[in-house]
């Protein structure tokens, strides 16, 4: 075998506690930064660059509603409406105020947090889909006071032009510039989320999950840990809505519809409810597959059609694919795209024995 | 320790893009067109007949010999009326050379009008974006090239004052609209003009999806009994307000309606042509069929022994697909003859779209002069009405009030 989990001896508490305790997990990792720091952005154009920044971005979003959705239990349609809480905030910071990104970015995050506490408070009454209407209320809430309240959309066309990120006086404005700001937002959120889930916050997440009243029985505040799920999972939200942002230069409250609140569902969903790989792989999944199916399929249409009839085969072949990937990738493991990794790896761990 | 092989995979997919995308190699005098539609998306029912417009009559110009002896490739991508997909349709044109881009959608047109500028590519959008896009040196790279909400507003105010009799001093006007940014751009406009032509305006909200609206039009019909409606609305919108106009008593013939509410297809929804006559429907494109550009392309469809294409049963949106694919070679013919026979860049390309002047395709496109300031073309539209069975013209291309325009333009700076 490669590699051999025995043996790994921990003589200190902060090696019990290290996220990678495995050797060659350090290792593969030390690896996967050299790839996204490094190697990418050599290797790669302008083009390949531009779907990874909208893999990132996704991804920072799908961790955050994982949080909600999968580890606490409390689902959510409304993840949208926070991204926007975000991105306006920071559009309004940036412009009416000249602020920075690294002000701005956090400041949308904890503006989408205290509101998604407060779309969250129905979650300490209701469960499943009576709380997925309230939230569905908060969406649509939150959509109409953006769009009627000029303040805060700045006017008509409920959108606000925002500068680009600078870091020390230099513009991040090229795809491969942008690369990097969204890499170490995107990375940082998911050390965070890797930190949270096994941290007594995120246990008291699974336990509210499992069982509440349980959860209630053994000491965990209920009301607290809800709310706080609420908010976390809205801060990456509305981390997320200020990505966004600076990437397209333009805050745009038609960018955050309800049915984008359903592309993240989705992703989860895909990715693997509870569990932070799941949320990258579905990120990756929902957010490149189009792109994908679309680069494979044009070659091969060219030599049967036109320009115009193959656009329109494969605009509808695309969905016909997209859709029965997600139902076969569904069927084989229902738990996922992160199941299914876990079950591959398992494999292999012993191989060539079965177990 | 989860989140790392799936870097891998990332990797993985990658290089068979990287595959695909060579093996579509630009050839010599050869000229690549972006065009973004949506086929699958919110606006699906526009995209499946304008799209196939814009290729249809690209077809045509190759199967004469191409603009200038170069051939046109389009490269057509679906943004399902979403950002992101977007964004990676501008960035794989720009890959691919493209010289120019349609734009397609208002969310998707704000999000890439900095990416544009940044990456000096022309886009184009028509009756997409933001009406300020007509400001040339704001907006550098993109042109609405057909007339803005704003333009429209007061280009249905004009048509409102001559069916009323040429004045509309202590008129009453109701203006029906999608409760979204779009619907309310025209409102400054509008107010404006109701202050100088001295008529009363009422507005009336609809919210989304926008398919209840009976207690705006009991509203309007039955306690505002105002002179003239203009309405401005999405999808399937417009059909529910012809049958709750027509439903509550209103005439239809003191109706006007914006672009995205006068198709057919919205007439047909409504209850057909004869449940709609009168209404009135603004258009920056020529319709119907009776345009030897139209003729030409079945022509063409003919000589290959197919059918005639049957998106033209929507003429209102099918011409608009091909109006848009001839104000792009227009401008790609501007830039080569400018270059002296030598392939353009998208810079040269805007360049000849800015000096697009005089070119009507038979009366199909409005008499527009694009400048480096007007990106709109001088927001020309025409009103066409329900008659005895389908659109009839109801008088020729015109502006109004472009004062007005220009004093809501300068104010936006």
């Amino acid at each position: 075998m490669l590699h051999r989990e025995s043996g790994v001896f921990k003589t200190s508490y902060a090696a019990d506690m290290a996220l990678y305790p495995l050797p060659i997990a350090r290792a593969t990792i030390a690896a996967i930064v050299l790839l996204f720091a490094v190697v990418l952005p050599l290797v790669f154009d302008e083009y390949y660059l531009a779907i990874i920044n909208l893999v990132l971005i996704a991804v920072v979003g799908a961790l955050g509603l994982n949080i909600l959705v999968g580890y606490t239990g409390q689902i959510s349609v409304g993840h949208a409406a926070f991204m926007s809480v975000g991105a306006y905030t920071a559009a309004n910071l940036a412009v009416k105020l000249g602020l920075p990104f690294w002000i701005t970015l956090p400041a949308g995050g904890l503006m989408a947090a205290l509101i998604g506490a407060i779309v969250g408070i129905p979650s300490l009454r209701i469960k499943g889909l009576y709380l997925a209407i309230a939230t569905l209320a908060g969406q649509l809430i939150i959509e109409w006071i953006i769009n009627h309240t000029p303040a805060i959309s700045g006017g008509a066309q409920a959108s606000i032009e925002v500068p680009r990120p600078e870091l020390f006086g230099h513009q991040m404005r090229t795809q491969g510039q942008l690369y990097f700001f969204l890499l170490f937002f995107a990375a940082l959120a998911t050390l965070a989320s890797l930190n949270i889930v096994r941290s007594r916050i995120g246990r008291a997440f699974v336990a509210i999950r499992d069982q509440d009243i349980a959860a209630e029985i053994i000491g965990i505040n209920i009301y607290r840990y809800k709310l706080l799920s609420f908010a976390i999972s809205s801060f990456y939200a509305g981390v997320c809505g200020v990505l966004y942002t600076y990437y397209l230069g333009i805050a745009n409250y038609e960018q955050f519809q309800i049915g984008v609140s359903i592309d993240y569902l989705a992703m989860i969903i895909i990715g693997g409810l509870g569990s932070i790989l799941g949320s990258i792989l579905g990120a990756i999944f929902v957010t490149m597959l189009p792109i994908v199916l679309r680069l494979l399929m044009e070659p091969v249409l060219s030599m049967f059609y036109n320009s115009g009839e193959m656009s329109a085969v494969i605009s509808s072949f695309r969905l016909v694919l997209f859709g029965g990937l997600i139902i076969f990738f569904l069927v084989i493991e229902p738990e996922g795209l992160n199941r299914l990794w876990r079950n591959i790896r398992n494999y292999f761990r012993v191989w060539p024995f079965s177990y | 320790m989860a989140s790392k092989r799936q870097w891998l995979g990332v990797t993985g997919l990658a290089s068979v893009l990287a595959l695909v995308a060579g093996a579509a190699m630009a050839q010599e005098k050869e000229l690549v067109f972006g065009l973004q539609c949506d086929r699958t998306g919110a606006t699906q029912t526009v995209g499946v007949f304008l799209c196939p417009g814009y290729h249809d009559y690209i077809n045509l110009l190759n199967s004469k010999g191409g603009i200038e002896g170069y051939k046109i490739k389009v490269l057509e991508i679906d943004n399902e009326y979403k950002v992101p997909p977007a964004m990676e349709a501008h960035e794989r044109f720009k890959k691919e050379g493209a010289v120019l881009e349609g734009l397609y959608g208002t969310p998707q047109t704000a999000a890439l009008n900095k990416k544009l500028e940044e990456d000096k590519m022309l886009g184009t959008s028509p009756g997409f974006g933001t009406a300020a896009a007509t400001d040339g040196k704001r907006y550098p790279y993109t042109f609405p090239i057909a007339a803005s909400y704003w333009s429209q507003g007061a280009a249905a105010v004009s048509f409102a004052k001559k069916q009323l009799g040429g004045s509309l001093k202590d008129k009453k006007i109701a203006y029906l609209f999608y409760d979204n940014p779009a619907g309310k751009e025209p409102l400054g406009v509008l107010e404006d003009l109701a202050k100088s032509e001295g008529f009363e305006l009422r507005t009336f909200a609809v919210p989304a999806p926008g398919v209840e609206m009976s207690a705006q039009v009991l509203d309007i019909t039955g306690r505002y009994r105002p002179d003239f409606v203009i309405t401005h609305l999405f999808g399937r919108a417009p059909s529910v307000s012809i049958k709750e106009l027509k439903g509550k008593g209103y005439p239809l013939s003191k109706v006007v309606a914006f672009v995205w509410g006068s198709s057919e297809a919205d007439i047909k929804a409504a209850g057909g042509f004869g449940v709609a006559e009168g209404y009135h429907t603004i258009q920056f494109a020529g319709v119907g069929t009776d345009f030897q550009v139209i003729k030409d392309i079945n022509a063409m469809y003919q000589a290959q022994g197919k059918p005639v294409p049957k998106e033209q049963e929507i003429s209102v949106l099918y011409n608009r697909g091909v109006m848009v694919a001839a104000i792009h070679a227009e401008a790609a013919r501007n830039a080569i003859k400018a270059k002296g026979g030598a392939k353009p860049t998208s810079e040269d390309v805007k360049n000849g779209l800015e000096s697009v002047k005089g070119f009507t395709l038979g009366g199909m496109v409005p008499p527009m002069e694009v400048t480096p300031e007007d990106h709109e073309g001088g927001g020309w539209v025409q009103v066409w009405t329900v008659k005895g069975g389908q659109l009839a013209k109801d008088g020729e291309w015109f502006q109004a009030y472009r004062d007005v325009i220009k004093k809501h333009l300068a104010a936006t700076n």
